[in-house]
């Protein structure tokens, strides 16, 4: 029981940064690093709001936005400055490090005893404590599933349009009189503004900042992207925003089955790398098929 | 009305393999001109379009639009005027969205791209009706991603997109040239359907010699960046396909093709 609670914490946190890769790599073909940094980015501004006796609650809006600005930032690089798309991602992951450094103090923060989005008075009256386990995924199930109803209904407005049709087909923006650079901001701020509001929701659920949370999260966030999308594929009712929300959760308890087969939590890196490897050969070889 | 005076575009400017495109090329197109453009390869015709759409830069010279210079002005806000369509079929689209998406980003061109519904549902009356001018079914199958459809089938939607919202130019950039003859027809007659009803300023860049003659009132044929053959109006009327087979032989020769 405590396993598959486990593999829901996680993979439902993990799910709000998977879905803004989704409009990274899926929607706008922009293979986005700079998640690396703003996942822990939204942490580090988190602990340092909370400690400070901002409300939990608001420390979520405002990860959002601080994340938005970091993806700006990448789109400005790229865009504006023509740097390439990876090379754009890495320079902004690299200097957001030594930002999380500076916004959280130091390396590693722990904070008990203060109240977060998952232990606060309201929350301690509607659940009873026996339950705490069950209560971190209720409440992680109801961020996910508000962030992806946005998210869709923003997909359906004239700017989500828009925003689809650049990964589609750039020249049309251009024809249709918008500048395709502007779009693709949009899109990266949307992205890294949900890492990093993941990376808020993290923090909060374990309790502490950790300067090196983030390494990695682009091979997860791909990972749960492409296991999510493949998947479904074939199924057509199934949104591609639901799909990534389940490829999150699929993707965590593989890594924890490979854990629970008896490899170390220090493998963890080497397990989420291989098993990505293993999802995009195993999606390229069942493509081939096909086509054949 | 579109006026080029003095138009210099090199390729590969200062170096070995230097070409000179243009060299003081001067054109003016007045309103509700419909222009065919024919010429062999590489002979400036593409490169006429991209220069007015502002997709590639020009070393020197000035480009008018109503008086008004656009020279500088960068290629996404000169296409709020300029409608576009492509000699690919899929330029002119979005593969991954559907039939009703692609009217309704369309409708939106001019309009704010902001929070509002994608679609509106009011429109899609009329998005139907606009489908049904076209003759192939495509009314029915609104909710089919465009990617699925033919060469052909694409190529009347990109062209019917790019003139749904108030344009004054239309720029057709071999736009029959992937497509098989009876369907090139279908498209040319839609176009020259549409050009007369919205009484459009058009330039039509195209290698189908008949098409040039039977189509539009000014025709121009360019030859190493300028224009060797430009007639208009009556005189256009009473040319004769044969005269600019022999003509466009002739440049063809020169050039030892």
């Amino acid at each position: 029981m405590s396993i598959i609670l486990g593999v829901l914490e996680e993979g439902l946190v993990y799910a709000i940064m998977a879905l803004g890769v989704y409009i990274t790599y899926k929607i706008l073909d922009f293979p986005d690093l700079s998640v690396d940094g703003t996942f822990p980015l939204g942490g580090a501004v988190t602990v340092t709001l909370i400690l400070a006796g901002i409300n939990p609650l608001a420390t979520l809006f405002i990860a959002f936005a601080i994340g938005a600005l970091a993806g700006c930032i990448t789109g400005f690089i790229h865009v504006k400055l023509k740097v390439r798309d990876l090379l754009s991602g890495i320079i902004v992951m690299t200097a957001l490090y030594s930002v999380n450094l500076r916004v959280a103090g130091k390396a590693n923060v722990p904070f008990f005893n203060v109240s977060t989005i998952f232990e606060n008075s309201l929350v301690n009256r509607l659940f009873p404590a026996s339950l705490s386990g069950v209560t971190v995924v209720v409440i992680l199930a109801v961020i996910v599933f508000v962030v992806k109803f946005i998210l869709d209904q923003y997909l359906k407005t004239r700017s989500g349009y828009l925003l689809r049709a650049v990964g589609d087909n750039e020249t049309l923006v251009t024809s249709l009189a918008k500048d395709r650079g502007m779009v693709k901001i949009v899109g990266l701020a949307i992205a890294n503004g949900l890492a990093a509001l993941a990376g808020s929701v993290y923090c909060q659920q374990k309790g502490f900042f950790e300067i090196s949370m983030g390494t990695g999260t682009i091979v997860i966030g791909l990972a749960n992207v492409i296991i999510g999308t493949k998947l479904f594929k074939r199924i057509g009712f199934v949104k591609s925003t639901t799909a990534v929300i389940i490829g999150s959760i699929i993707y965590k308890a593989c890594v924890s089955f490979a854990i629970f087969l008896g490899m170390e939590a220090s493998d963890l890196k080497l397990i989420t790398s291989v098993l990505f490897l293993a999802i995009l050969v195993f999606s390229n070889g069942r493509e081939k098929k096909v086509k054949a | 009305m579109i006026e080029l005076k003095n138009i210099n575009k090199y390729y590969n400017h200062g170096t070995v393999n230097e070409m000179c495109l243009f060299h003081n090329f001067g054109l003016t197109i007045k309103d509700q001109q419909f222009v065919s453009v024919v010429g062999s390869n590489g002979s400036g015709k593409t490169s006429l379009l991209n220069l007015i759409c502002g997709s590639i830069p020009l070393d020197s010279g000035s480009i008018l639009i109503n008086g008004s210079d656009i020279t500088n002005m960068p290629e996404y806000r000169r296409q709020r005027r300029i409608g576009r369509v492509y000699q690919n079929p899929a330029m002119g689209t979005c593969p991954n969205m559907t039939i009703l998406e692609n009217m309704a980003l369309a409708d939106t061109k001019g309009k704010p791209f902001n929070l509002l519904p994608g679609t509106n549902k009011q429109r899609i009356g009329y998005y139907k009706e606009q489908l049904h001018t076209l003759g192939l079914g495509l009314e029915d199958k609104l909710h089919v991603k465009v990617g699925v459809l033919s060469g052909g089938q694409r190529q009347a939607m990109a062209l019917l997109m790019s003139t749904m919202t108030p344009i004054e130019f239309l720029i057709l950039d071999e736009h029959t040239a992937a497509l098989d003859p009876k369907t090139a027809e279908i498209i040319m007659q839609l176009t020259d359907k549409i050009v007369k009803e919205k009484q459009l300023t058009t330039i039509m860049v195209t290698h189908n010699l008949r098409y040039a003659v039977d189509y539009g009132n000014r025709l121009l044929m360019m030859h190493q960046g300028n224009a060797v053959v430009d007639c208009a109006d009556e005189e256009k009327n009473g040319l004769d396909i044969n005269f600019i087979l022999e003509k466009f032989n002739e440049i063809s020769v020169e050039c030892g093709n």
